[in-house]
């Protein structure tokens, strides 16, 4: 064997409960443990967000299960302001970190980036098994956090300072729970370093005989260009969280100006700077949300083209978008700050490179309608989430066309629009692209097919739910709702969106409650499912000649690739879709070329 | 332009698939390199914070005398240079088969190391002496303090590491338990704690000499 599979001979099938199940080394196993992980986070992140849009709605009305719950926290059965803010704070740490960047890239690219480039694993089964447990240990910091007995910190996803780096005096949940804080972020950072190099270096030298780069499934290069996002921006984060803990715990002022007062009483720190903080966290911040997104860009492609029964259009300007997206995605972190104070050529200049993202995510989205059109659709539940996602992407990005123009931005920062559009275009189409996942790849991983039937009413009350909650935040927000605030009924300008408010949180409610649908679907798909043959999407590329699930290594000889990934409805071949593996002649001669 | 790979028998070229397009770089090298990249960026953020604080600053102080400071820190620098070189012997010999060879260069590698640890940490020591802490200091800006605590205490922990991670592939390479390129790679990691270092010299020393100014 070749040197870049050799050491894959080192690590023969595990027996036993613990080397199989926990602290495997198998590439499918990790993926299945991080998409766990995710599935646990999500709805933890999800019963926030029940409890926040009941405050919301009903700021005034006590309810005798929130004292039950949280004696402090909502005493008289009403939640209090740093209660809601901590709240806030765990929802959006728990969504981004430990679902959207764990799901995609963690779990489905880790079970499926080496079957898919006809690896037998991982270039370093060991790393990658670290990276889980690093996660995991990260996922366990930030459930300390959520715990700790000061309470759960204040200061949002982003962690800004000078809040985040005073310590207790800055208000309840600013003592250790906001250290616990950094170092489930700090730890995150360490296991997305290990996760991504070994991404990267299993795309680069692991393929299989055949596999050239521009034969690689999209959902490879989605992962591939995920992990050198990760591998360049996690470690600044890291570097702001390593200054972060050494303002709180050291006396160090890197984060916190001169002159602070806190509480009447004037801080001893002196000639640091937040804004500094800002730069840094944002170098991270905005990559992080396309290290959320591509993975799913790359499973809705894979997907749209399976379902539509076509080769997906225009593959090498899909390959190029994604690295274009990547790319300027590190050069437009100032668009999160225009209102912090930049001089407004700087602001112009982000401006522009902002609104130049628009222009792949358009090429993406073009080629996805070029694809479905005149296909032979199937309607399958992966489908309907990977239209969900193009769906939704596209209206939240619309949004992100306003909020990118600084002077629009001035007014929108900090309001409900910009809530309303991060969670259509990053939260919700992530999600959207996890399900659609999840139902696409289910029968592989687990042998069994989801229920169609449930899956599909999941689907349609998701999509309507996610609409009817985050569209009308665009509106609350030019309103001038404020964001991170538990009482907006207070305001006398914002009496008008009250009613609006509380069709936000019933229609919250109802979308929560379908997730329930999903649950039983799981557990119903687990126990009596029906049993998945091993190409059920008829589809082209290599988990599907693999066994259902697959085996320890995958493969029972290397696979040899001949063809593309997207070779559908190829004129006068016999069947309407050519595996990566059939052989040249599958492709009967003349035929010309495809995608 | 053919737009597709479809009929084009299965290539041999180095990127077809089933060989490593890097002749000659193992995996694990490969991973090295990731590794320093990601790792480089995080000193870029601590040194962008620096450059950001430091031009900020109104009265950020150059309290650097030429002794002992400088001299013992070009003394430093000297040892971590000369460190460089052993490794490079090092790993020349092990590329040769030579093990013993290695070996010794290898500890002699670890020597320089160690021999910057101390002076480094006698420097910190008299600087704490000084006055100088993470909160404040006698000639300035109270960041001055933070900003080289941090960043020459990050650097350290990477070359305490690299003493350490030299001293496993010294013992690995005695029992004979080494891969192919083991040396080479604990040689990249080497060579570029050393190259940090080449950044913190003159951007937190040099840039800090008392020039007997006010
Ligand atoms: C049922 C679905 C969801 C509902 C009802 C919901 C609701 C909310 C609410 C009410 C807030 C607080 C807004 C404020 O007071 O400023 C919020 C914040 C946030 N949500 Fe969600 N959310 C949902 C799903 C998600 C998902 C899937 C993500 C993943 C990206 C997400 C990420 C965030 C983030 C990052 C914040 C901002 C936290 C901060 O301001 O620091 N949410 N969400
Ligand atoms: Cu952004």
């Amino acid at each position: 064997m070749s040197e870049a599979t050799a050491h894959h001979d080192a690590h023969a099938a595990p027996t036993g409960f613990v080397r199989r199940y926990l602290f495997s080394m198998d590439h499918k196993v990790i993926g299945i443990q991080y998409w766990i992980l995710a599935l646990v986070a999500v709805f933890i992140g999800m019963a926030l967000s029940f409890l926040m849009r009941l405050q919301i709605a009903y700021p005034d009305t006590p309810f005798a299960f929130l004292e039950a719950l949280f004696p402090k926290g909502a005493e008289g059965g009403q939640l209090t302001p740093e209660f809601y803010l901590s709240m806030v704070t765990m929802h959006g740490t728990i969504m981004v970190f430990f679902v959207l960047t764990t799901a995609p890239q963690g779990g489905f690219g880790n079970w499926g980036l080496p079957i898919q480039i006809g690896a037998r694993d991982m270039a370093f089964p060991f790393l990658n098994m670290m990276s889980f447990w690093v996660t995991f240990l990260a996922f366990v910091a930030i459930i300390i956090a959520l715990f700790f007995a000061g309470g759960a910190p204040l200061g949002g996803w982003t962690g800004y300072p000078p809040l985040s780096a005073l310590g207790p005096e800055a208000g309840p949940g600013q003592g250790w729970g906001m250290t616990w804080w950094i170092i489930s972020i700090a730890l995150f950072c360490v296991a997305s370093l290990i996760g991504s190099l070994n991404f990267i270096v299993t795309t680069l030298v692991l393929r299989c005989k055949g596999m050239t780069l521009m034969r690689m499934p999209l959902t490879c290069w989605g992962w591939f260009t995920t992990a050198i996002l990760s591998l360049l921006s996690f470690p600044v984060l890291l570097g702001a969280g390593v200054l972060l803990l050494l303002d709180r715990h050291a006396g160090t002022s890197f984060f916190l100006p001169s002159n602070l007062v806190v509480g009447g009483k004037p801080v001893d720190h002196s000639g640091g700077s937040p804004i500094l903080f800002q730069h840094l966290f944002w170098f991270f911040g905005h990559p992080e949300v396309y290290i959320a997104i591509l993975p799913g860009m790359g499973a809705v492609s894979q997907i749209i083209a399976t379902c539509a029964r076509k080769p997906i259009f225009g593959y090498r300007a899909m390959v190029y978008a994604i690295f274009a997206i990547g790319g300027l995605g590190f050069f437009v972190w100032g668009h999160h700050m225009f209102i912090s104070g930049m001089n407004p050529y700087t602001a112009v200049a982000f401006s522009v490179l902002t609104l130049t993202i628009g222009v792949p995510s358009a090429v993406k989205t073009i080629n996805w309608l070029g694809t479905i059109w005149g296909g032979k659709i199937r309607f399958n539940t992966p489908m309907l989430f990977s239209l969900g996602f193009v769906s939704v992407f596209v209206s939240g990005g619309l949004g992100g066309i306003f909020l990118g123009q600084s002077s629009v931005d001035l007014f929108l920062h900090d309001t409900y629009f910009v809530v309303g559009h991060f969670h259509l275009t990053m939260g919700v189409s992530a999600i959207f692209g996890i399900f659609a996942g999840t139902y696409y790849w289910f029968p592989k991983m687990f042998g069994r097919m989801m229920h169609e039937g449930m899956g599909k009413a999941h689907f349609f009350i998701s999509l309507i739910g996610v609409y009817l909650i985050f569209i009308p935040m665009h509106t609350i927000g030019m309103g001038g709702a404020p964001r991170r605030y538990y009482d907006s009924t207070s305001f006398k300008y914002l009496e008008d969106i009250i009613s609006m408010n509380s069709m936000i949180t019933w229609a919250a409610f109802i979308t929560i409650g379908a997730q329930a649908i999903f649950v039983v679907n799981l557990i119903w798909t687990m126990l009596a499912g029906k049993k998945a043959s091993d190409n059920p999407w008829e589809a082209t590329t290599l988990e599907w000649i693999c066994a259902t699930p697959p085996v320890h290594l995958n493969f029972d000889e290397d696979p040899v690739v001949h063809h593309g990934p997207y070779e559908y409805s190829v004129p006068g071949a016999e069947k309407d879709y050519i595996m990566q593996t059939d052989p040249p002649s599958a492709v009967p001669a003349g035929t010309p070329a495809q995608h | 332009m053919s737009e597709t790979e479809t009929n084009v028998e299965t290539t041999t070229s180095l990127w077809g698939g089933g060989v490593t397009p890097y002749k000659g770089i193992s995996h694990i090298k490969l991973g090295m390199w990731l590794f320093i990249i990601s790792d480089a960026l995080t000193f870029s953020a601590l040194l962008f914070g620096y450059a950001y604080l430091r031009n900020a600053s109104p009265n950020w102080p150059d309290p650097f005398k030429f002794f002992p400071s400088i001299l013992v820190s070009t003394l430093m620098t000297f040892c971590l240079l000369t460190s460089s070189l052993t490794m490079v012997l090092a790993v020349h010999h092990s590329q040769h088969g030579d093990r013993a060879k290695a070996f010794k260069w290898i500890l002699a590698t670890m020597l320089g190391g160690m021999a910057f640890l101390v002076l480094h940490a006698n420097e910190w020591r008299e600087l704490i002496h000084h006055g100088m802490t993470t909160f404040s200091n006698p000639w300035g800006d109270s960041m001055f303090g933070a900003t080289f605590f941090t960043i020459t205490g990050l650097h350290m922990t990477h070359v305490l590491s690299g003493v350490i991670y030299l001293g496993v592939v010294a013992w690995r390479l005695e029992r004979r338990k080494t891969f192919d390129d083991e040396v080479e790679v604990a040689g990249l990691y080497w060579h570029f704690v050393d190259l940090v270092w080449m950044f913190v010299f003159p951007l937190l020393y040099l840039m800090s000499v008392d020039m007997g100014g006010n």
